[in-house]
Formats: C-alpha cells, structure tokens, sequence
C-alpha cells in the first residue's frame, strides 16, 4: 500500500482551492493510494532502454511563425467573465500576492 | 509596520559573510506572445492583444513561438551555458488570477541552457565572476490592479481588476547559482550583475530591457552566515529571503544593502530569519515582509502535455553561437578606449543606452567627443521633449554630416540645432535642411562689417570702454550684430572685428 496520507490530501485540496468533508479525504486517501500503486506496477515494467516520456507521440520542435494573428476584441474577452469593471475583468479581493 | 532596526553595514560584514543569489526575468522583444499570436505588446487599452490562449479558454492549445526559442538559446549561449540537447515545458500550478489559466507554463527539470557564468565589473575594476545554474523559458502573468484600502496595495483591497495584455508574454528567467565571496560589495555586485545582463540583452537585440516598464526584473536572494576562525569550516547557510519588485539598477543595489542590515541585527539579537519573500519599497528604501516561500513541491509541477519538447539541432546552436555579439564588458572596454572619454562620459553615454548611436556616429566620421556631445546633450534633451527615444529621431550618419558642418565652420553650435531641428522634423538631411532654411553662417566680412558699424553707431560709448580695457563691453556689439544677422553670423569673427575696431580708433 503506499504512503499517501490524509494530511497530504487535505493540503492537496487546500492547495486546489477545493474544500473536502473529512469523509471526502478519508475516501480520496485511499482512492489516491491505490492510484499511486498501480502506477507503481507500471515502474516494475519499465526497463532502462525505455526513455521516460512526456508525450506519447515521437514529435519534437512543433513551432509558430512569429507573426501577429487575430486577437479577441475586448468584449468578447469578457464575455465569459463574472464579473467586469470597464475593459478589466474584475475579482474579489485577493490574499497573497503574485508568484 | 514597526520600522526594522538595522544594523551598521561595516559591523555587519565584519560578523557575517552575505551569500547572494538572483533570478532575473528577461522579457523577449519577440513580435507575438511565448504561446500564442497575440500581439506581444501591453501597456495599452487593457484586454485587447489577447487570444483564447492568453485566457486559457476551453479548447485552446498553446503553440511555441520559435522566434523566443532562438531568442532564449542565444542568450543562454551569452551567458556561457549548455544549450540542453532536448529540454521540455512543465506547469507550475498555482491560484492567482494573474494567469487565467491556473497553472504558468514554465520549465522545471529540463531548462533550455544551464550552467554557466558571467563576467562582472565592479566599481573599483575589479571582475568577479557570477556562476550561472540554469536560464529557462517561460510566460509572463497579467497584471492586476488593486482596487479599495487605502494604499491601493493588496492589504486591504476589496477587489482587483485584471489586466491580460501581458500574459503570455515570453520570459526567460536567469537564476545564478549560490555566490560567495562578494563581501562588502554584495550591493555593488547586484547592481553591476543585473546592469550586466540588460548590456547582453540589448546587445543581443532580444529585448527593450527597460527595467522602468518591467521588461527586466530581479528578485535579490540574500543570507548571512556567521563568520568563523580561520581553519574552522564555514558555518552553515543562514535562511535567506527573496526581494522582489525591485525595478531599478539603485534599487538593487539599495534592497541588497537594507537586507544584509536588517538580517544582521535580527540575528545579531538572537533572532531568526524567516523564509519569504520581501517587497522592495522604493519611497521608503525599505523592505517588508510578504507571502512565506512555498517549497517547489507545492507547485505540483508535471510536463506539459500540451507542448512538445525543444530540440535545437546542433547546426541552429552553431549558427546562433557565430551571431553572438561581442561579450558586453570586452566592448565596453574597447570603445572606452576607442574614444578616449572619462568614466563619466562613458558612463552618460552607457546609462541613456546610447553606445550604439554613438558608436555609429563616429563610425560616420565624427569625433567621439562631438559625437557624445550630440547624442548626451540636444538629441537627448529634444527626445526628452518629445517624450520619444533619442534612437528614433535621427540617424548616426545625420548627426555625423551636422558634425561635419560645424567642423568645416558653415555652422555654428547655435545654427547646428535649428538644422537638428529640421532634420528630426523631416525636412531632410543637414545640408538640405541647410540649403532650404538658408541657415549658413555669414562668413565674410562684408555684411559683418556692417552690422557692426550699425551696432556701433547704436551705442557709441563702447568704442571707448574697450580701449579703457572693458573688454567685456564688446558682448553688447556682438550681440547686437547676432540679432541683425539672425544667429548666422561666427560670434568668434566678430569679436576679432570688434576689437580691432577699437584697436584702429
């Protein structure tokens, strides 16, 4: 079984902004472990030969022009927004700061 | 906010041994944005160079912009690293509205260049090199403005409002590894590192580097560790904290000066120093204390499975690494040297970034000192006015021809900035503007000669006051011949005729 804990999970959740019942962690716990096993089974497998990847598809250097495209217009920007102020999108206040 | 109390900056030093480190962020001067083709521009109308990716929108994919990648291997080239055969993007997750995505893609594990080192010069001549760990890609946040409180900072406001112009724009993020050794010049040190830096960049041509706008910025890592007796181990590492919002060469210099301060009194008076992040307080020179560092960890980084991995051939690392220009502290060097000016005078010319017009000025055919004199004095002053860039007003080889014409003597310093004037105005080059404003000064004699008998007989007491050794008296005549002959006369002339005037009488 492996070592996933219920104070790792509830700080998981608190980290993803997703409120949790203490059931909810209890059962995600367990959820998560056995997720994390079976990945487990996955690295027996996998031999020194095998690179890890990131993407299942052997492409590389997919690139863009650096050319202007088209942009959205303002309101269309906003137009999924909750809440807006003039052409800004507007959000409740925030604790902490910028990364 | 109780005011820290700091400790002398001598006696600090003399009990502790500062140990700095630096992440700068590069913004690239790059036409679209890092991962979509959105205009690569802000500061404007809010909310207008943003595509569906800018906003994370369902179904939107971000696309790598090739342009920031040649962009960001060139630079990791300048800064002496390895280009990474094969590097990939990871997201950095985190909730902050300043990306609507929730995550920033970013690189982690793989960076595309790491490990290398760059030279600095301190103030005193002296070249310490600042070893570099990696320098990776990545995309810059929108900005937010806080709305309510009363410091219009995020304490206590009650909402904020979103700006995502500059989201998406490309970075490239330099982080030193640990530097040791910088002693009583840690502050000198951080400024002549970032000063550094913003020369590779514009030499490069890969970013505007304005530090004012945010296009170059620095989070200043500093720790102290206590000083130990010789032959003992160094002591352990001390907890460092990370500055930010530091957005001026003075500031860096001035942050990193406050914090060994306040660290050295706190740990001085048995305290301990707590791991955060700081905000650089440029009206007070003071820093106080913001969110503490979250661990990596917290940041849940993964690959990014929307984006493929980087694999520069080593042919395009080649052909970048041949384009490199010359290293910024070796041309430095060689043009002071060139062109014979004081630290002073090279320094203005460095600090209004004006090394390149210069450069090509003289490269024109004008004397360095007249071609400084030029760019450092009315270009500057008339792109002040305009609120435009010195650069973008005339050309070297313009300015080199108006330098010619006053060396030849068809133009005097007075005439020489009306022709300027013209010039920057689109009437043409200096001698047609010349030509079409007939702005030539009046080199014989004749309608000198004249003037000056009318001046004379205007005022005729100077004669006299001349002869009785008020040689000053003659300004009022030159003047007066000046006026009448609309600037386009040789002042110098003129007194030569003034006085021997006077001589005759």
């Amino acid at each position: 079984m492996s070592e996933i804990t219920q104070e790792q999970v509830a700080h998981l959740a608190n980290l993803a902004r997703i409120a949790l019942t203490p059931d909810e962690i209890e059962s995600l716990t367990k959820e998560l472990g056995s997720i994390v096993d079976n990945v487990a089974k996955v690295s027996e497998v996998a031999t020194a030969d095998v690179p890890a990847t990131s993407h299942p598809i052997p492409l590389q250097n997919v690139y863009r022009d650096d050319v202007p495209g088209n942009t959205l217009t303002t309101e269309q920007a906003l137009a999924g927004a909750p809440d807006h102020d003039g052409s800004r999108f507007r959000v409740t206040a925030i604790l902490g700061e910028e990364q | 906010m109780a005011k820290a109390k700091l400790m002398d900056y001598d006696k600090a030093l003399e009990l502790f041994e500062p140990v700095l480190g630096f992440e700068v962020h590069v913004e690239l001067s790059t036409k679209t944005k890092m991962f979509s083709s959105a205009p690569n521009y802000f500061g404007g109308e809010p909310n207008t160079n943003i595509t569906p990716t800018c906003l994370g929108l369902p179904g939107s994919l971000p696309v790598v912009n090739g342009q920031a990648v040649r962009y960001s291997i060139s630079l990791g080239l300048a800064l002496g690293c390895q280009i990474a055969p094969s590097s990939r993007f990871a997201r950095k997750n985190y909730f902050y509205p300043d990306l609507a995505k929730n995550y920033q893609i970013s690189q982690f594990d793989e960076p595309i260049a790491f490990g290398g080192s760059v030279d600095v010069e301190l103030p005193d001549g002296r070249t310490f090199t600042v070893p570099i760990e990696r320098a990776h890609m990545e995309e810059d946040a929108g900005k937010l403005t806080h709305v309510g409180g009363s410091t219009g900072r995020i304490q206590g406001a009650e909402y904020s409002l979103v700006d995502y112009n500059r989201a998406g724009v490309p970075l490239v993020e330099i982080v030193t590894d640990i530097i040791y050794g910088a002693e009583k010049d840690a502050p000198e040190l951080a400024k002549a590192y970032v000063a550094t830096i913003r020369d590779i960049v514009v030499a490069l041509g890969i970013s505007d580097a304005k530090m004012e706008r945010g296009n170059l910025r620095c989070d200043a890592n500093i720790s102290l560790r206590p000083r130990t007796a010789p032959g003992e181990p160094p002591a352990k590492l001390g907890t460092r904290t990370e500055t930010k919002n530091v957005n001026s060469l003075r500031s860096v210099e001035r942050a990193i000066r406050y914090e060994i301060q306040r660290q050295a009194q706190i740990l001085a008076d048995g305290g301990t120093i707590t791991q955060e992040t700081r905000h650089w307080h440029e009206d007070t020179g003071t820093t106080s204390a913001g969110r503490p560092k979250s661990d990596a960890d917290d940041y849940r980084y993964f690959p990014e499975p929307d984006l493929l991995p980087v694999v520069p051939s080593p042919e395009l690392i080649e052909e970048l690494r041949a384009a490199l220009p010359e290293p910024p502290a070796a041309r430095r060097r060689r043009l002071k040297q060139e062109w014979g000016f004081t630290d002073l005078e090279f320094q203005d010319v460095q600090n209004a970034g004006l090394l390149v017009e210069v450069s090509e000025t003289v490269a024109a055919g004008a004397s360095p000192q007249a071609a400084r004199k030029w760019w450092s004095g009315e270009i500057s002053r008339i792109a002040n006015s305009r609120s435009a860039e010195a650069s973008s007003l005339v050309s070297p080889a313009d300015v080199a021809a108006l330098v010619g014409l006053i060396d030849s003597g068809a133009l005097n310093d007075r005439l020489a900035r009306q022709v300027l004037e013209g010039v920057i105005d689109g009437e043409g080059t200096p001698q047609e503007v010349v030509d079409a404003r007939g702005l030539a000064v009046v080199s014989d004699d004749g309608p000198l000669i004249a003037a000056i008998d009318e001046a004379l007989a205007a005022q005729p007491d100077v004669l006299a006051k001349i002869k009785d050794g008020k040689v000053q008296a003659a300004g009022a005549v030159i003047g007066a011949v000046m006026k009448a002959m609309k600037g386009q006369a040789d002042a110098a002339r003129v007194r030569e005729l003034v006085l021997e005037r006077a001589a005759a009488e």
